[in-house]
């Protein structure tokens, strides 16, 4: 198990590095000069300009330019926010808990609508529960999120009056106002996750009924809720969690839009702003972030495979 | 066995499946309203009106006007050109860039392999919509642009995809044969291996189209794909927000759009992959 955990730690070193020439890269696609853009009221000042560059080390060779800011990056440093003068570290930082809080209680809600739903369609397998959960999942799938955001303004909070339509308090200052501010974004960035974890419980129950133990378990004469809920659920959720962790992923991805139009001054948010103001260290540090963490996850749902599943522990 | 063709087979297959069909039929429905929209639309898209500023449906107006005066239906309809030409010219690129440096990985082999794999990887492992908003950003607001961030971004499903099926294509008797003949490498790849993943590719292709389509309602929403007044479903949703309460069917047809677009090219991709895919037919 060790020699495995070495293994894959070695494989993601590569997939990194590769990351970070990506994400290095992209400033190369940028349309004009930097330093322009920096430069602001002074641009027509060579002297400035030229001050810009050496400081930024834009007038060194390109692989030199890389080094220092993997260097950099390797550091915890991710550059400075070219419109909020703050260190883009700081930032992410600051934005991170409300959109943990925010993924956190999607997840939550996904599993809830997912892993029922899953299991619904598994044991009805063909019948109309069935087709109507496969179409439920179909079309949160097909949902574009943001539109599902507006919609869901629209009914609960302009015409119901419900929930507020925007707006964010943090968990620390009151916490049911928190919630009545997030459950809304939370609930549109589950939905999609909740349509794939129903497709995967649905695989993994079909593939936990069809097994010996729960033949077993029905020949022992136990109910069918005691079979389906203890025996075949239990051990189908080992996929259902390990493949939930790597949709946390796509759960910061939501965010962008959701938080956007939600107005709640996350992750997404910070991304989004940066693009409008072509903040581009920002928009750089938070891919670099996201990525990370998307890689860091998919080691951490390998994990929990190895330790849920004692079987694969020795191959 | 019957004397059927595979192709006929599977035309056969998909068309037995009508949820498959009903998504083929809104598909070209679309496709025809984006084609035909000059004379299909009942407005100019970009006409403004003072008089008709944000005006509910009506019999003229049957999916109301904008905050400009202008006619909402006819905006959906010129925006299925953004969104429909976004989805099939983004994948078409990035099926463009993806399957021969995924045939190259997979018969290649050795380090090239490596280097195109890693890089796959690596670009897979940002989420689509993160990688895509970063590129169009970089790249700068612009319709051409989002497209190819997003062509760029679905690039490294393909690559994958026609990797593996080339190394398992490798191993076959076949190939093994035709290399035996002394067919060089990329007759292999073009005669040999191509024809055989068009299958799988078509199916991903489809089911990308759907992703693409949305990831360009995201673009536009955001600023960084179509330019207006041009319209575009993401881009009218996003001045829709701002008049929610005054003028909520704003924003509840061109995400309809949106979504019934989305959903059909779903449903083509299931359809075409039940029908395509002999392994996957468990119903």
């Amino acid at each position: 198990m060790g020699f495995w955990l070495l293994r894959r730690l070695g494989q993601i070193i590569p997939t990194l590095l590769i990351l970070s020439v990506l994400i290095f890269a992209l400033q190369q696609l940028m349309p004009g000069d930097p330093a322009l853009i920096l430069a602001g009221e002074e641009r027509g000042d060579p002297a400035v300009l030229a001050q810009i560059r050496a400081e930024l080390f834009l007038d060194r060779p390109i692989w030199e330019q890389y080094g220092r800011w993997l260097w950099r990056v390797l550091h915890g440093d991710l550059g400075f926010s070219w419109r909020i003068r703050e260190p883009v570290a700081t930032l992410i930082l600051q934005k991170l808990p409300v959109t943990l809080q925010l993924g956190g209680m999607a997840f939550v809600i996904a599993c809830c609508i997912g892993i029922p739903l899953g299991v619904l369609s598994a044991v009805y397998k063909g019948r109309w529960p069935d087709v109507l959960v496969n179409a439920v999942a179909l079309a949160g799938i097909s949902t574009p999120n943001f539109w599902l955001g507006i919609m869901l303004i629209l009914l609960v909070s302009v015409h119901l009056g419900w929930l507020p339509p925007s707006g964010y308090v943090p968990l620390s200052e009151d916490v049911w106002q928190s919630l009545a501010t997030t459950i809304m974004p939370a609930f549109v960035l589950g939905n999609a996750i909740s349509a794939v974890l129903m497709r995967h419980t649905r695989a993994a129950m079909l593939n936990a009924l069809s097994q010996d133990y729960v033949r077993t378990a029905r020949a022992k004469g136990l109910g069918e809720r005691v079979v389906v809920l203890k025996h075949a659920l239990r051990n189908a959720l080992v996929p259902v969690v390990t493949l939930g962790a790597i949709e946390l992923g796509r759960l910061l991805a939501g965010a962008v839009l959701t938080e956007q139009i939600f107005t709640i001054p996350g992750f997404g948010k910070l991304i989004v702003d940066a693009v409008f103001n072509r903040d581009y260290p920002v928009v750089q540090g938070v891919v670099m972030v996201v990525a990370v963490v998307t890689v860091l996850l998919a080691l951490v749902a390998d994990i929990l495979y190895l330790l849920v599943n004692p079987r694969l522990r020795h191959a | 066995m019957s004397g059927e063709s595979p192709a006929r087979r599977a035309f056969r297959q998909f068309f037995r499946h009508w949820l498959a069909v009903f998504g083929l039929a809104v598909v070209v429905a679309f496709a025809l309203a984006a084609v035909l929209a000059p004379w299909v639309a009942p407005y100019d898209p970009l006409q403004t009106s003072w008089s008709l500023v944000r005006k509910a449906p009506s019999a003229a107006h049957w999916f109301g006007t904008d905050e400009n005066g202008r006619d909402v239906l006819a905006r959906v309809i010129y925006g299925a050109r953004a969104s429909l030409m976004a989805g099939v010219v983004a994948v078409s690129l990035a099926g463009l860039i993806g399957v021969p440096l995924g045939l190259l990985a997979g018969l290649a082999g050795g380090w090239v392999e490596t280097i195109i794999s890693r890089v796959a990887d690596a670009m897979l492992a940002v989420p689509f919509l993160i990688l895509a908003i970063a590129l169009a950003a970089f790249l700068g607001p612009a319709l051409e642009n989002a497209m190819l961030a997003i062509a760029i971004t679905a690039s490294p499903v393909f690559a994958r995809l026609a990797r593996g099926m080339a190394l398992e294509a490798k191993n076959t008797d076949w190939a093994e044969a035709a290399r035996a003949m002394g067919n060089p490498p990329w007759r292999l790849a073009l005669l040999h291996v191509l024809p055989n993943i068009i299958p799988p590719l078509m199916v991903q292709a489809t089911l990308s189209i759907a992703e693409a389509i949305i990831a360009e309602a995201s673009l536009s929403f955001l600023g960084l794909g179509q330019q207006p007044p041009s319209p575009s479903w993401g881009s009218m949703l996003n001045s829709a927000q701002r008049f929610l309460t005054q003028a909520p069917w704003m924003a509840i047809y061109p995400g309809l759009a949106i979504f019934l677009v989305v959903l059909a090219f779903n449903l083509v991709g299931d359809g075409l992959r039940d029908a395509l895919d002999p392994r996957s037919q468990k119903r």
